[in-house]
């Protein structure tokens, strides 16, 4: 278990907003590209110029000391805060003006820090929750069950079923969700995520509160997701076996600003990054 | 897990319970039709049939704002006005337009149902924005607006149609409506409702039970359903998975709103006088208590609850004072042994002894 | 003049709001609970100190401290034998029992003193009169502006500077954080109990000097009017209740002369719920969102 898959050297190229991509992403638009994007929470500057694309196919890393403002990053990147200046480009549309369930509609699904599970629902109704806006019935046909109900519900449960098959879940299916292990509920939020068929993946610390062996297999899991449904990737996560693993790109936030990017390589041995993570003299904890 | 689902046991839990639930409605009116049959019902506990149906509507409705959507409303009593009074001016009106009692009952449901919807969209779209505590007072607000309202309103019925006048300045009395000769005033005010034909029936009142069950619990067991129960076990992720909040919030609000006016034109057209005052707050909390006590999103908890604590007074008659003082406790006390840790504890122990044992 | 005269009624009848206001205030903040049984507590200070002045013959200012001793302890019994159990029960399983502990002092209040509206005898009577005579102020009204504005001062004074009043901040922030302090949180939450139903005993004789009938259910409309005075605020905030109180009575006594005695209370209402909408949490209420 402890042997981590083997990553093939990615080589980042630039875009035009001087961004950098995999390579094998160059020929097609960046899915997600940020520029100079910013929030003040009341005269405190949370996240500034953050500038950032995103690649078809990436798996990209969000790194940074606590508190440096990743999930912030996220939290504007699905708008559950609006930003206060700069642009986010999703396929190369704005998302100006959107709220948080119009962007999932668009494309970006996510995973919350601290676990966001519909507690007291099955783990199936979970899944067909993410699955909501591909479910084709309304209101009324609901109440009278009418034949669309009957039709699209099983086909909801067909597809909940294939996406609980992806960490071999199948089993809980009928558990309610608030139940399951913390593990299980991490990665059920994935597959709830995955449900709303987004190009862009948010994960917020997946491999919290893990052990060894549970984070290599998922990051098996996360290289598996990106390449069965080609979509791009982008994690926060403090485990750097995982980040080092499995990112092509990475992003080091610090103090609400970019203070490197870059592969893998370029990144561990930046003395800015180190700096940061390991404080200076002055700033020991 | 591919496996077909076929037979009772092949079903899920929630699917068993829903049956159930519909089996029990129809035994109890059933049972209950025997026994009056047999004259084996007080004469007070006939007249409480019909309202313990729409008291049972109304805990079933607002177990979908409170036990499934998850927001609490202290005002589900105005809906039921509302549905009242619209029903009692549809069925007083159509009186030589539908000569038929049971369809007049039933349009005027229908009726009650539409008004109360229109009011639940007017309620809900401000309310609704607001969480927690501060959307409960909101309800509270509007429930108290919903009486003084209607405590206003002055409806006759004559040759030419409806008439109607809001006595804002309260001068106005039932003779400024003008109302032709052989026209009939069906709502005076602050006298509320009087001379209503009563056509309401307790198999109406069944029915009704029927409907709500099973708009509910389809809704429920929907697409629509799950979205709303999302939102109430976690709005922020309900949104990052492409719910729209707004429109499930409204759905299950004004759901809840039409069946509380089908209940309260069935509740109106049981008594020959209604006055708007009978809609107060005590009556919203009234309904909180049967959906609290019996469970909250539990459906056949609230049909239990709102049976037992309607009859629940009548039955303490033999104490005639203290009814009411024992009532309170009663509350009190099952308030605490449901929901205080220690007691729970004390019960589960016991149950788990006696279990433990049978292993052994 | 008439307009005057409307605004002073208005304003004592905002104190004695007000008053409610900060005891329902105070026990939302610390408890974070709807304690709807407030109302009836100022039902029974009311019925306390008409006891005390009708069959003791005590005089009124004696009458008024035996109500609040009295009120205090019911305040703590309650708190302690319903409220406390459910410190970990969800807030609609309190918010029930408040409303059985409301239906429990109403009910027992018209077991004692019988359903036929007692007349109270205000504690102070006579008023006086202004401008040669054109207004006149009733010394009860006064008396009532002044109390409230002493118990204003003095809960912000006691909140700010008193070691207890410290305690209780810390606890309406955060009981956890508050406990592992070394504050013994059950006795400031039974404290806070003790505080508003002391508050509660004086707003029932101010009450009812103002309106001076008493019956079991005299605490519900001002104890509805009293949380929504809060909420109008900004609940758990003491400037809150005290400013939210106010214009609720001046709202109330405004709308009842000018536009409708019978839509007066909608017309509070109807405000409530447009404050509401462009200041989610009140006037002076704080808005904290949740964290993601």
């Amino acid at each position: 278990m402890s042997s981590q898959p083997k990553r093939p050297a990615t080589k980042l190229v630039p875009v035009p907003s001087t961004n950098r991509i995999p390579e094998r992403d160059a020929d097609k638009a960046p899915i997600l590209e940020c520029r100079h994007l910013g929030i003040d929470f009341g005269g405190l500057t949370a996240v500034n110029e953050f500038d950032m694309a995103i690649g078809r196919t990436e798996i990209a890393g969000l790194i940074g000391p606590n508190g440096a403002g990743k999930t912030t990053v996220f939290n504007l990147l699905t708008k559950v805060y609006q930003p206060t200046r700069g642009t986010i480009l999703l396929d190369g549309k704005d998302t100006h003006g959107m709220n948080t369930a119009q962007v999932n509609k668009a494309g970006i699904a996510r995973t919350f820090q601290n676990i966001r599970l519909f507690d007291n629902l099955s783990v199936e109704d979970n899944v067909k929750l993410g699955l909501h806006n591909h479910i084709r019935y309304g209101m009324f046909s609901g109440i009278f069950r009418l034949p669309s109900y009957w039709k699209e519900e099983k086909i909801a449960h067909e597809r909940a079923m294939e996406l609980l098959s992806i960490f071999d879940m199948q089993g809980m299916a009928a558990a309610k969700a608030g139940s399951l292990p913390y593990g299980a509920q991490r990665r059920l939020e994935i597959v709830r995520a995955l449900g709303t068929n987004p190009s862009l993946l948010l994960l917020d610390e997946p491999a919290a509160g893990m052990n060894p062996s549970e984070t290599a297999e998922l990051m098996e899991n996360i290289v598996r997701i990106r390449d069965t449904f080609q979509i791009a990737i982008l994690l926060i996560e403090h485990d750097m076996s995982l980040v080092m693993g499995i990112c092509e790109g990475i992003c080091v936030l610090n103090f609400g600003e970019i203070i490197a990017k870059g592969t893998p390589e370029d990144i561990q041995n930046d003395p800015e990054v180190i700096r940061a993570y390991l404080g200076s003299k002055s700033e020991e904890g | 897990m591919g496996r077909v689902n076929r037979g009772w046991k092949g079903l899920k839990k929630s699917t068993k319970t829903d049956f159930a639930t519909y089996l029990g409605v129809i035994a109890a009116f059933v049972l209950v039709n025997a026994l009056r049959g047999g004259g084996m019902l007080s004469s007070s506990l006939t007249g409480q049939l019909v309202p313990i149906c729409c008291y049972i509507v109304m805990a079933l409705s607002l177990n979908l704002t409170v036990g499934v959507l998850g927001e609490l409303s202290l005002g589900h009593a105005g809906f039921m006005s509302v549905g009242a009074f619209s029903g009692i001016i549809a069925a007083m009106s159509l009186q030589r337009a539908i000569p038929f009692a049971p369809v007049r009952l039933a349009v005027a449901m229908a009726v009650g149902a539409v008004f109360a919807a229109l009011a639940g969209v007017v309620v809900g779209v401000p309310v609704l924005r607001l969480r927690g505590d501060y959307l409960a007072i909101v309800t509270l607000a509007f429930g108290q607006i919903i009486k003084d309202l209607l405590t206003c309103l002055l409806v006759g019925y004559d040759s030419d149609g409806l008439h109607m006048a809001f006595n804002l300045s309260g001068t106005l009395t039932i003779n400024d409506l003008g109302l032709k000769e052989g026209g009939i005033a069906i709502i005076k005010g602050a006298q509320g409702a009087t001379g209503t034909v009563t056509i309401a029936s307790f198999a109406a009142g069944f029915v009704l039970i029927m409907i709500a069950l099973a708009v509910i619990l389809n809704l429920v067991h929907s697409r629509s359903g799950r979205a709303i129960m999302a939102l109430r076990d976690n709005q922020i992720a309900a949104e990052s998975v492409g719910i729209n909040v707004t429109k499930y919030k409204m759905m299950a609000f004004v759901t809840s709103a039409a069946l509380a006016g089908a209940a309260g034109a069935l509740y109106g057209l049981n008594y020959g006088n209604l006055l708007a005052s009978k809609f107060d707050f005590n009556t919203s909390i009234l309904v909180l208590v049967f959906v609290v006590l019996g469970g909250l999103g539990n459906m056949w908890g609230s049909i239990i609850a709102a049976t037992v604590l309607y009859i629940l007074p009548e039955l303490l008659r033999e104490v005639r004072d203290y009814r009411m003082l024992v009532y309170a406790i009663v509350l009190i006390l099952v308030m605490l042994a449901t929901n205080n840790a220690a007691i729970k504890g004390f019960f589960a122990r016991i149950f788990r002894r006696e279990k433990g044992g049978a292993v052994q | 003049m008439e307009f005057l005269n409307y605004l002073i009624s208005g304003i004592s009848l905002g104190s004695i709001y007000a008053i409610i206001a900060l005891g329902y205030t105070m026990v939302y903040g610390i408890a974070k609970m709807l304690n709807f049984a407030h109302g009836d507590v100022i039902m029974v200070g009311g019925y306390i100190s008409f006891c005390t002045v009708f069959y003791l013959g005590l005089p009124s200012w004696l009458s008024v401290l035996i109500a609040m001793a009295v009120c205090t302890v019911l305040g703590v019994v309650i708190e302690g034998l319903a409220y406390k159990p459910l410190r970990s029960a969800p807030s609609l399983a309190v918010l029930i029992t408040a409303i059985g502990v409301s239906y429990f002092l109403q009910n027992a209040a018209l077991l004692i003193w019988g359903a036929t509206p007692k007349v109270y005898v205000p504690v102070v009577e006579g008023s006086m009169p202004l401008f040669g005579g054109k207004l006149s102020i009733s010394y009860v009204s006064l008396l009532t502006v002044v109390v409230c504005i002493i118990i204003m001062v003095g809960l912000t004074l006691f909140t700010g500077k008193t070691k207890m009043g410290k305690a209780m901040r810390a606890c309406s922030e955060d009981k956890g954080a508050a406990q592992l302090m070394g504050i013994n949180v059950n006795r400031t939450i039974s404290m806070t109990f003790a505080i508003g139903s002391a508050l509660a005993a004086v707003a029932g004789v101010l009450q009812c000097s103002f309106i001076p009938m008493l019956e079991p259910t005299t605490g519900s409309m001002p104890g509805i009017k009293a949380f929504t005075a809060a909420v109008f605020g900004g609940i758990g905030s003491i400037p809150g209740a005290f400013l939210g109180g106010l214009l609720l009575g001046i709202i109330e006594s405004l709308a009842k002369a000018y536009i409708s005695t019978q839509l007066a209370n909608s017309i509070v209402f109807a405000v409530l719920i447009i404050v509401l909408l462009v200041r989610p949490a009140g006037l002076l209420g704080k808005y904290v969102p949740e964290k993601v």
